[in-house]
């Protein structure tokens, strides 16, 4: 059950999109069509959880045991580059429809901030292995529930007659604070 | 072709022509989740100019030595080195900023504004000219920050910096103070800054036009040719 509301508060609750504003380069930046939109919040997923494993394993296996905790920041965000890099060559050489579907996006998640954000808010709030990984499986799937939900209406909105200085950027990010305010409406459902 | 910009220029560029936030749209993760007051917005753009300044300095002093394959990798080291000063600095002088900052003081390594102005400048200039150029983006960055969280907290909490401003018989807007208020809150700031650019192209098309008469002519012979 406690792992059911930990899924739940890091996909609806605490959207790291839309509550705690991670992600948010890619989620301007690739929301501009489902097609795309779709596999990035997939390829974030994946990485997000294979990033909660593996930072979780070497949080408490190698930097609390030798006490250099403050050195987290260098070795999450170096695990995280050499992670992605290794995740891409292996989706190459075992599924290349995959990889074409996936490809692009892949080296893009390296500076995606709700990856590093994921590890820290893990060491945050200690978390143990299993909670990890619901946390990174929840906030994968808010991430690609947000994206693809912005997605979808900025597709609807290429029709709309948008006032000449609000294209672009501005309207996407009126957009976004509407979809916040709708996710407002979780908040209080669940209090992890 | 592109001339060298003067030194002061180089600063200048940052805070307007090229502002990180409102032109190039880099580095929007801090500047949504901290601007809930004008004071965590001064203090993150510090902290990010810091890291900037600091980490445009070693880089363009390594910038002939890092092979190209392996620079991305290498600057992130350098970027998370200085991160953890500022983390660390901040925890023991200012406990009560560095909590409410929280974890987005280390996302200031994975900050694209960061790593984009390594990879397009300070890897191909000298560390003076970087150095500068790091200044004036850590410029405009706060100038972004603080009047994004000027406004939040004056709309959302009646106060400037801590101090009153409006009065009490006005009503609090909390959606200011919530993540909705930010990305609304930009969003119009981008639109008015937009109308603004907008209108002062015309004006200075329609100057050119009133210079040079010859102008639509130009163009009406291309339109039929």
């Amino acid at each position: 059950m406690e792992l059911i509301l930990i899924f739940l508060s890091a996909a609806l609750v605490n959207n790291f999109v839309l509550a705690y504003f991670l992600g948010i380069c890619p989620f301007v930046g690739v929301s501009n069509k489902l097609s795309s939109a779709v596999p990035m919040g997939l390829a974030t997923t994946f990485v997000m959880v294979i990033t909660a494993i593996v930072t979780w394993l070497i949080y408490h296996l190698i930097l609390v045991p030798y006490e250099v905790e403050y050195l987290q920041y260098v070795s999450f965000i170096l695990v995280i580059a050499s992670l992605v890099q290794f995740v891409e060559m292996f989706v190459r050489k075992v599924s290349q429809p995959l990889y074409r579907a996936l490809g692009i996006f892949l080296p893009l998640i390296t500076t995606n901030c709700s990856i590093l954000g994921l590890a820290l808010f893990m060491v945050l709030k200690e978390y143990s292995f299993v909670e990890g990984i619901f946390y990174g499986v929840g906030a994968g799937a808010g991430f690609t529930l947000a994206i693809t939900a912005m997605a979808g209406i900025r597709e609807e909105l290429e029709l709309a007659d948008v006032p000449k200085s609000f294209r672009g950027a501005p309207i996407t990010m009126v957009v976004a604070g509407l979809l916040a305010l709708a996710f407002m409406g979780f908040a209080g459902m669940i209090t992890v | 072709m592109k001339k060298q910009l003067t030194l002061f220029n180089e600063y200048k560029k940052g805070i307007w022509d090229q502002n990180p936030v409102f032109k190039m749209l880099l580095g929007l993760c801090p500047v949504l989740a901290v601007t809930v007051s004008a004071m965590n917005g001064i203090a993150m753009a510090l902290a990010t100019t810091f890291v900037l300044t600091f980490s445009s300095f070693i880089i363009s002093l390594i910038r002939k030595l890092v092979p190209t394959q392996v620079r991305i990798a290498s600057y992130i080291l350098i970027i998370a080195t200085f991160v953890t000063v500022v983390d660390l600095v901040m925890r023991a002088q200012f406990p009560a900023l560095s909590k409410e900052l929280g974890p987005y003081i280390p996302l200031i390594v994975v900050n694209c504004l960061i790593l984009g102005r390594q990879e397009a400048f300070s890897s191909k200039n000298n560390p003076l000219r970087s150095v500068v150029d790091a200044l004036g983006m850590g410029t405009g960055f706060l100038i972004a920050l603080a009047s994004l969280g000027g406004i939040r907290e004056i709309l959302g909490s009646r106060t400037l910096l801590g101090l009153q401003v409006l009065p009490d018989m006005f009503e609090p807007w909390l959606v200011m103070i919530l993540p909705a208020g930010a990305f609304l809150t930009l969003g119009v700031m981008l639109g008015f800054l937009n109308y603004l650019t907008l209108r002062n192209k015309r004006k200075t098309d329609e100057a050119q036009l009133a210079h040079h008469p010859e102008l639509p002519i130009i163009d009406t012979s291309i339109r039929q040719g």
